[in-house]
């Protein structure tokens, strides 16, 4: 079944969105997207690195994320430029030392769309070992991290108060966002792994009553994006990243399409004390 | 001693928002914080609650205190689906039965299934204040908690907050700009001006010169106001009638809080 190389990028595709959904979610409540494209953008960096030191590639560009992110994190308590600015300034310098690094390197044949876009092609067993066994670290380390990651995403403060101790849940937070950019790197390419990881969980939000609720749909409509995306790649001969990309965004415009009853109808109504539209006041 | 602060002062931006606070909360006690606006009420609640570490002095806390906080402020912004009942267990534990009852205490149990993002200001109050509750704390720590609940709603929150208290015996600090609280059930009064200026039981710090100088001469009618009240606390709107005064009366029953003619309020 493997020896299909749509099957397995599918099934690398599927391992990636579940896990991207969930982690997606708290970049959406965070208000982390930008955060997200400057650890991906430094993914690049991590390839080139990796090429150039013959090491393997994910490790290393896992490595690079969480260097960034808590170099990030360190920068981002001291210094007097503003934090987004800051994200700029670092997502673009990294983009651009790894696109220099790799057209030096003359040497290794590099197939720059491939890292930029994602490409079908390359995914291995072996990269599908890699997705659901990080995937299944990655969701296991989350469900445990949850509560106090969780109640630092609504109020920081209240969860120190309480004993949450959310600076340690933020870091491995870190961690995370940087293990699922190093795994779907192959997939959709260093320019569209933020979208993957926030359109879904954009879209699951109209679905959801309760954070956990919204993690859950986030995965299943990642994992339906990859599976109409890769189909659309193939069936068109369009490159593998941008297609899934394409793919999540309609089913997000879908979901912010007018919707009949059956789902306006889930929304919990509250009653309105004083009723201005109606004429059957009380005198 | 649940929490002490000694000689504690937070430096931030090039100056001291509080310095040299000096306090200690047993268990059982009310203690209450008043001061103007930027005076460092918050600050030293966030010192006591360990989420400022202080640059001067220590802040002590009993070893795994059992702390539950209402902060000043908290959004809940859009993207957040969370129901109420989801946010009374965002940091501990709690079965339907806990989490109807808590809610229950403070009126919002119809409120169970809403969104937080949806709530008006005083339901949104009602709901941190029944969170706090549920955790039973053994310190809890309340930042202005009545902010935008309508007279009566306040006074039957702050008889709430005193029966948690009797009940689970746990101290609490409460941030309050309303002068008329402080008077209540309160065991202890810190007056906070960037520094503690004065403090001890309500009846001596509102005839402190220090209260009057920062409250302005209005300050100590607002005790004799209260007092009165005290007397008839089943009778939430009455209590300002009875003193015979047209003005207030006048006040509450057009839904103004009684004392904000009479100067007893500070706004902080
Ligand atoms: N992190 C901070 N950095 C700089 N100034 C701050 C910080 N937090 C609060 N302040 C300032 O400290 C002063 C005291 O704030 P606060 O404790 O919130 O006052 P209060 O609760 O009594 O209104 C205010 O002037 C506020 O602007
Ligand atoms: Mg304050």
């Amino acid at each position: 079944m493997l020896d299909d190389f749509f099957t397995r990028a599918v099934i690398g595709g599927i391992g990636v969105a579940l896990v991207a959904g969930p982690v997606g979610c708290f970049i959406i409540w965070r208000r982390l997207a930008y955060f997200g494209d400057t650890l991906s953008h430094s993914a690049l960096l991590g390839v080139a690195m990796a090429l150039l030191l013959e090491l393997n590639i994910t490790i290393v560009v896992f490595v690079v994320s969480v260097v960034v992110s808590l170099l990030l994190l360190v920068l981002q308590k001291r210094a007097t430029l503003s934090s987004d600015a800051l994200l700029g300034l670092l997502a673009h310098a990294t983009l651009a030392v790894g696109l220099v690094v790799l057209a030096f390197m003359t040497w290794v044949r590099v197939d720059l769309m491939g890292f930029l876009f994602g490409d079908i092609l390359a995914v291995t067993p072996m990269d599908i070992g890699v997705i659901w066994g990080g995937g299944i670290i990655v969701l296991a380390v989350l469900a445990y991290i949850w509560r106090s990651l969780f109640a630092a995403t609504v109020n920081y403060d209240l969860a120190t108060a309480e004993g949450e101790r959310p600076d340690v849940a933020n870091i491995i937070f870190m961690v995370l966002v940087a293990a699922v950019i190093a795994v779907s790197m192959k997939l959709v390419g260093v320019l569209l792994i933020t979208a993957l990881l926030i359109i879904p969980a954009a879209t699951a939000r109209r679905f959801s009553a309760s954070p956990e609720q919204m993690a859950v749909i986030a995965a299943l409509v990642g994992g339906l994006s990859v599976w109409l995306g890769l189909r659309g790649s193939l069936e068109w001969d369009t490159p593998a990243g941008p297609s899934i990309v394409v793919a999540a965004l309609v089913c997000f415009v879908l979901s912010v399409m007018p919707m009949p009853k059956l789902w306006a109808g889930r929304e919990p109504r509250r009653q309105q004390p004083s009723d201005r539209s109606s004429g059957v006041k009380e005198p | 001693m649940l929490v002490s602060l000694d000689n504690a002062g937070v430096f931030r931006s090039d100056r001291w928002l509080v310095r040299g606070v000096s306090m200690s909360i047993e268990a059982g006690e009310i203690v209450t914080l008043i001061g103007p606006n930027g005076s460092g009420k918050s600050t030293t609640a966030k010192m006591a609650l360990s989420i400022l570490h202080p640059d001067e002095g220590a802040a002590r806390q009993k070893p795994d205190l059992r702390a539950s906080y209402v902060p000043q402020k908290l959004e809940v912004n859009w993207t957040l689906p969370l129901t109420v009942n989801r946010f009374l267990r965002l940091t501990n534990r709690a079965s339907s039965r806990q989490m109807e009852e808590a809610l229950a205490l403070t009126g919002t149990d119809h409120l169970a299934k809403a969104q937080m993002s949806k709530l008006s200001g005083g339901e949104f109050q009602r709901v941190l204040l029944a969170r706090a509750i549920l955790r039973t704390p053994e310190f809890l720590v309340l930042d202005e908690p009545v902010q935008g609940v309508d007279f009566n709603g306040e006074i039957a929150l702050y008889k709430l907050i005193e029966d948690i208290r009797t009940r689970l015996n746990c101290g609490v600090l409460l941030i309050s700009h309303d002068l008329h609280v402080v008077m209540s059930k309160t065991d202890r009064v810190i007056c906070l001006n960037g520094h503690i200026c004065c403090s001890g039981t309500p009846a001596t710090v509102a005839s402190s010169d220090e209260f009057k100088s920062l409250f302005g001469d209005q300050a100590a009618p607002g005790l004799a106001l209260y007092e009165h009240r005290h007397d008839h606390e089943h009778l939430p709107d009455g209590g300002v009638v009875q003193i015979g005064d047209e003005e207030a009366a006048a006040d509450s029953s057009s839904g103004n809080k009684p004392g904000t003619t009479t100067g007893t309020r500070v706004d902080a």
